[in-house]
Order: C-alpha cells, then sequence, then structure tokens
C-alpha cells in the first residue's frame, strides 16, 4: 500500500497503533509521539532502586494508583550480599509506605507474576523496567521495556512518552513438527531480523499456526522479541488467551485486532513445517545455526529457566529429552534449574519433575532472573561452555567473561545435559 | 543551544548495556561515581581510566542494547562523557539517554576514528556533528516533541518537578 492509498484509509490500524490511541485518548498511528495512560508499571529489584531515586530526585509523594505499581525481587533472588540485600530493605520500605504490590524473593520475575496474577489484560499498556517485559504482550497487550527514570515517571503521573511504533507482521505458518520448540521459532526470528531489525518497531503475530503454541510458549517467542530490539511484542486474542485468563482476570479484558488494511513496516512469513532446533552460539542471540552445525561442542553447564525458559512446559520437555538420552547427567556437567515463579515451582513439584531434577543432581536455585545475568545463582568457571534456555548469551552475562554461552531450547539443553555435548533433541532416540 | 567539543572514542556494532556496565558490577552499587572504573571493561579493560572529560563515544549499529538498566547511562556520564554518536542506537538506551540529558546524535559514523576531533551541537531541534579531523559535517535526525522538552529541561528530573506531568509539545 502506497501513502495516497493510505491516506484515504486512515483508520486500518495496527494493533499497536489501536492500544495507543485508546491510551492516549486520541488517534495516533505510527511515528507520532504519544503521551499515553499505562495501565500497569512493573519494577524489579534490579531498577526499582535506581527508580526511587529517580521518584525522590522528582518531588514525588505518592504513586499515581498503588494497586498497578508492582515490584518483583527477581534478579537479585537471594541477595548474595549486604550492600544487595539493603537494596531490597529500601524497596520493601518504599513498597510498603506507598501501598505497591510487593514480590518478594522467592515469588518469581515481574512480568510473569503479573500474567499469573491476572494483571496482564488484552488491550493495556504495561510498562516495565526490564527489557523483557514484551513478554506479556502473549497476551494481546502493549507491553514494554523502559529504564529507572520512566518507570519513576510512571510512578508519579501513570503516563508514559511513546513514539507509536511501526510494525512487523509476523506470520507464522505451516505445521509444528515433533521437538519444534517456541524458542527455535523466536531464534530463528531473531536472526532472521537481526539483533536491530525490530529497533523501534513492534512485533505483530498472525498466522494459521498461532493456535499450535499455548499462552506460555507465546510468551517464549514474545520474549526473544527484546533480542530484535523490538518495543513490543503482540499476540491477537484466542481461545489460548480466554483460558490463560480463566479465574485469574482482575478487570476488563478489551482484545484488539489488526484491521486488514493496516500498514506495516516489513512482513516476514515463517513456515513451521520446515523449521529446524537451532542454536545461538557466543556471544550474540542472533548468532543461530541449525542445531545440526553445533552438535558435539562439549558442554559444562545447562542451565534451566529465566523468564525465556522456565515455566512448567519447559521444564516438562527439558527432562523428557533428558530421559530419552539416556536419564543421568553426562560426567562433568553441572545441571541449574531456576523456576521463572512460585507457581511454576509449585507445579514442578507436585507433579514430580523437581524431584527428578534434584535426583539428578541439579542445583535448583530461588525462583526469579536465576544465574541468567550473573547476579544471583550459579556463575560459570572460565573456560566453560553453557547450554541455556535463556535469551541473552553476551559476553560476561552469566559473571564470567571467559564463559561461552549457547541458547537453546529446553529439549535440546536436557538433551544435552545427558550427552555432554550439544544434542539435537530429534536425534536422541538414534544416539543410544 | 547546546555546543560540545571532545574527541571521539571509537566502538564497534551492537554495544549492549551488559558491556557498558556488567550487570554482576552493579549488585553492590548503583552510585554511578563508583561503577564508572569499570565502564565498557569486557570490550576493553583500560577503557575506563583513559577517559577524559569531554571524550564522546563513537559507535555502529545498535548502541546500548539488551537490558534497559539505566545506569549504562548514568555511568557514561559520570565518566565525563556528555554525547554519543552512533550508526543507530537500542530504544531503551536512547530514552534513558534523553531523560538523563546525555545527547544521542544518530548518523553515518563509519569514517569516524578513535581520538577526531568532534564538535555536537543541539540547536533547537537540530541535531549535528562536525568531525574536524575528517572535515566532515553531519545531521542527526531532529529530537522531535517530548523528547526536545526533556532534554531542554536537562532530563526527566527537571521536567517532570516544573510540571508534575507529561505533556505534548507546546507548539
Amino acid at each position: 500500500m502506497d501513502i495516497a492509498e493510505r491516506a484515504g484509509n486512515v483508520s486500518a490500524r495496527t494493533i499497536s497503533e489501536k492500544i495507543l490511541s485508546a491510551k492516549a485518548g486520541r488517534e495516533v498511528h505510527a511515528g507520532e509521539i504519544a503521551i499515553c495512560t499505562v495501565d500497569r508499571v512493573l519494577g524489579t529489584d534490579a531498577s526499582g532502586p535506581m527508580a526511587i531515586d529517580y521518584f525522590e530526585k522528582m518531588g514525588g509523594e505518592r504513586l499515581f494508583d498503588p494497586s498497578r505499581v508492582l515490584f518483583a525481587f527477581d534478579h537479585y533472588a537471594p541477595p548474595a550480599s549486604a550492600k544487595t540485600a539493603a537494596f531490597h530493605d529500601r524497596l520493601r520500605a518504599f513498597a510498603t509506605r506507598h501501598g505497591a504490590e510487593l514480590c518478594d524473593v522467592g515469588e518469581g520475575i515481574s512480568f510473569q507474576l503479573l500474567a499469573e496474577r491476572g494483571g496482564a489484560l488484552p488491550g493495556s499498556l504495561v510498562i516495565g523496567a526490564d527489557s523483557h517485559t514484551a513478554t506479556a504482550g502473549a497476551l494481546n497487550l502493549f507491553a514494554t521495556g523502559v529504564g529507572s527514570s520512566d518507570l519513576a515517571a510512571a510512578m508519579i503521573t501513570g503516563q508514559v512518552w511513546i513514539r507509536v511504533p511501526e510494525s512487523i507482521k509476523i506470520t507464522l505458518t505451516g505445521t509444528r513438527t515433533a521437538f519444534l520448540s517456541p524458542k527455535d521459532v523466536g531464534l530463528a526470528l531473531v536472526n532472521a531480523i537481526g539483533p536491530a531489525g525490530a529497533n523501534y518497531k513492534a512485533l505483530e503475530f498472525h498466522g494459521s499456526a498461532l493456535g499450535a503454541f499455548t499462552l506460555e510458549e507465546r510468551m517464549v517467542i514474545c520474549n526473544l522479541g527484546a533480542e530484535m530490539d523490538a518495543k513490543a511484542s503482540i499476540f491477537p486474542s484466542d481461545n489460548a488467551t480466554n483460558a490463560y485468563l480463566t479465574g485469574r482476570k482482575v478487570g476488563l479484558a478489551s482484545p484488539v485486532t489488526a484491521d486488514i488494511h493496516a500498514v506495516y513496516a516489513r512482513e516476514v512469513t515463517l513456515d513451521l513445517s520446515r523449521l529446524s532446533p537451532r542454536v545461538a552460539l557466543p556471544h550474540a542471540p542472533d548468532n543461530v545455526v541449525p542445531i545440526e552445525q553445533a552438535a558435539g561442542t562439549p558442554v559444562h553447564m545447562v542451565f534451566l529457566g529465566t523468564c525465556t525458559g522456565g515455566r512448567v512446559r519447559d521444564f516438562h520437555e527439558a527432562l523428557a529429552a533428558l530421559d530419552r538420552a539416556g536419564g543421568q547427567l553426562a560426567p562433568g556437567v553441572q545441571l541449574v534449574v531456576t523456576p521463572a515463579s512460585r507457581e511454576v515451582a509449585d507445579a514442578i513439584r507436585d507433579d514430580g519433575t523437581l524431584a527428578r531434577f534434584e535426583a539428578l543432581g541439579a542445583t535448583v536455585t530461588t525462583v526469579g532472573c536465576g544465574a541468567c545475568c550473573g547476579t544471583s545463582g550459579v556463575i560459570p568457571g572460565d573456560g566453560m561452555n553453557v547450554l541455556s534456555t535463556a535469551n541473552r548469551n553476551f559476553k560476561a552475562r552469566m559473571g564470567n567473561a571467559n564463559a561461552s554461552i549457547y541458547l537453546a531450547s529446553p529439549a535440546a539443553c536436557g538433551a544435552s545435559a545427558a550427552t555432554g555435548k550439544i544434542t539435537d533433541p530429534r536425534a536422541e532416540r538414534a544416539a543410544r | 543551544m547546546i555546543r560540545l567539543e571532545g574527541r571521539a572514542r571509537r566502538f564497534g556494532d551492537n554495544v549492549n548495556t551488559d558491556y557498558i556496565i556488567t550487570s554482576a558490577r552493579k549488585r553492590d552499587t548503583i552510585d554511578e561515581q563508583v561503577l564508572k572504573q569499570w565502564l565498557l571493561e569486557t570490550l576493553d579493560p583500560a577503557f575506563a581510566a583513559s577517559v577524559r572529560e569531554g571524550d564522546m563515544i563513537v559507535a555502529g549499529e545498535n548502541f546500548g542494547c539488551g537490558s534497559a538498566m539505566e545506569v549504562a547511562v548514568t555511568v557514561i556520564l559520570a565518566a565525563g562523557i556528555k554525547a554519543v554518536i552512533a550508526q543507530s542506537f537500542s530504544r531503551t538506551f536512547y530514552r534513558n539517554a534523553i531523560n538523563n540529558g546525555l545527547i544521542p546524535v544518530q548518523c553515518d559514523t563509519n569514517r569516524f576514528e578513535e581520538g577526531d576531533r568532534l564538535s555536537v551541537q543541539l540547536d533547537g531541534a537540530e541535531l549535528s556533528v562536525a568531525n574536524y579531523t575528517k572535515e566532515l559535517t553531519l545531521s542527526g535526525p531532529p529530537i522531535a516533541g517530548v523528547m526536545l522538552d526533556i532534554l531542554e529541561h536537562g532530563g526527566l528530573v527537571p521536567f517532570i518537578r516544573e510540571h508534575r506531568r507529561l505533556m505534548p509539545r507546546e507548539q
């Protein structure tokens, strides 16, 4: 569609344009700067203390609406030093004084908790001082990451300024094959779109294959939008959305669909029938190859967890693959297990999964971000190769610049924990 | 009008915020005056000690990608760097820069090299950079709307202190 056509079609809008128009109180289109009212504001123990500093410097006296502000202790759970513990105390005192929702150590990752507690509602606008906040867009909402100063301003005003993004239309087609994880879909997209390919843009998902992914699996795909620098990643609302919200919802859902003639910056189609498991090689999430090309690389640590790969189905798939590949940890492999939230941990405790990991000798850590960004949990040693379900493999990301991080699906991680080398989850039967 | 003079400190593409300051360093403090000793250590351990007041970071594509952590901006400012010139910026870094008064200049940096003598000028919404060493003058996209208001106030803190809310830029 050219500009003239668009001019005759000014009301055709993307999901992002519709949500941000509703929150700006006027019709806005891509490229405009909108002052929007926010529905939810999320802070973490990493971004929160700095947000309190800004809040105080801005002369903040009260939260615009305490029931819409949530702080989660996820990055430093538990605190590993007295100084980190002092950050927690400061944030606890602030949340208590102002009446914000406080999710202390052991509760989980901020936007995961928002979703579990029914606060991630279709049609809403969520900002979080965590770059992976876009994960919540799986529930048909505009969720975006900001820094601590934007968080503080929103805590005071209930507002955020947003340059309305152009959207990239991503169409998933074909049939999902066995062992194809949403992680593989996300890594393939990071590779296709590039680390800055979605900069200032939103990803909007379409296509006949969307129904093949549960709501939790959609969160994995949305999560990896951050590795393309997407401002938001948004799925449509459907039966899976409704099923997830049933029994959780606290507020009114306003599902949003894109207009047929909405204008996109770019369209990308991914045929799942032709997609195979992927691995991101060190030290960039877009450095993605088919797993065959990385197979055989020695693995010293396997990390199952984080906001990408720390949900119930992830642990089930990892354990099933580990069992198919021999059912024991290969000698010299350290397995680290970190559920994304207490709800996830309870579920895998109740069904025996957690006990199996413990029996294998895994290190099971406090729920939250865990070892992902080197702030809590296990730090890999010099020269170690880590295979991880997380989203980032930057050099030094896990706290040691002399370790190498590979990213893959839970099934690939599980299989590789049993073999001690990067293993195609489709091939384990043959390998035994 | 804001005018800055300094020398180029050259980096490449996709400099993520963990490279600017590692997450592990900010567990114990978010005091940028302490953290600045580790600025960009993963890419160049000697960099922090070599920074002079007025230096400007020059980079390639997608500067500041990854985590939205705002210390990545405050640490750069604490080191005495008041502008970053890059082929492109990650959106969260760009926001955080504007909110703290660090000037982000988006322009073609391909010919810029370490040590080039530079001048950055913000005149109204117009942003330009002169590279005296290479005898180049380049313009960046103008800073638009409320972003310019925030930058002119010196950042989001003085802006919110004065206005108590966000509002569209007055014409």
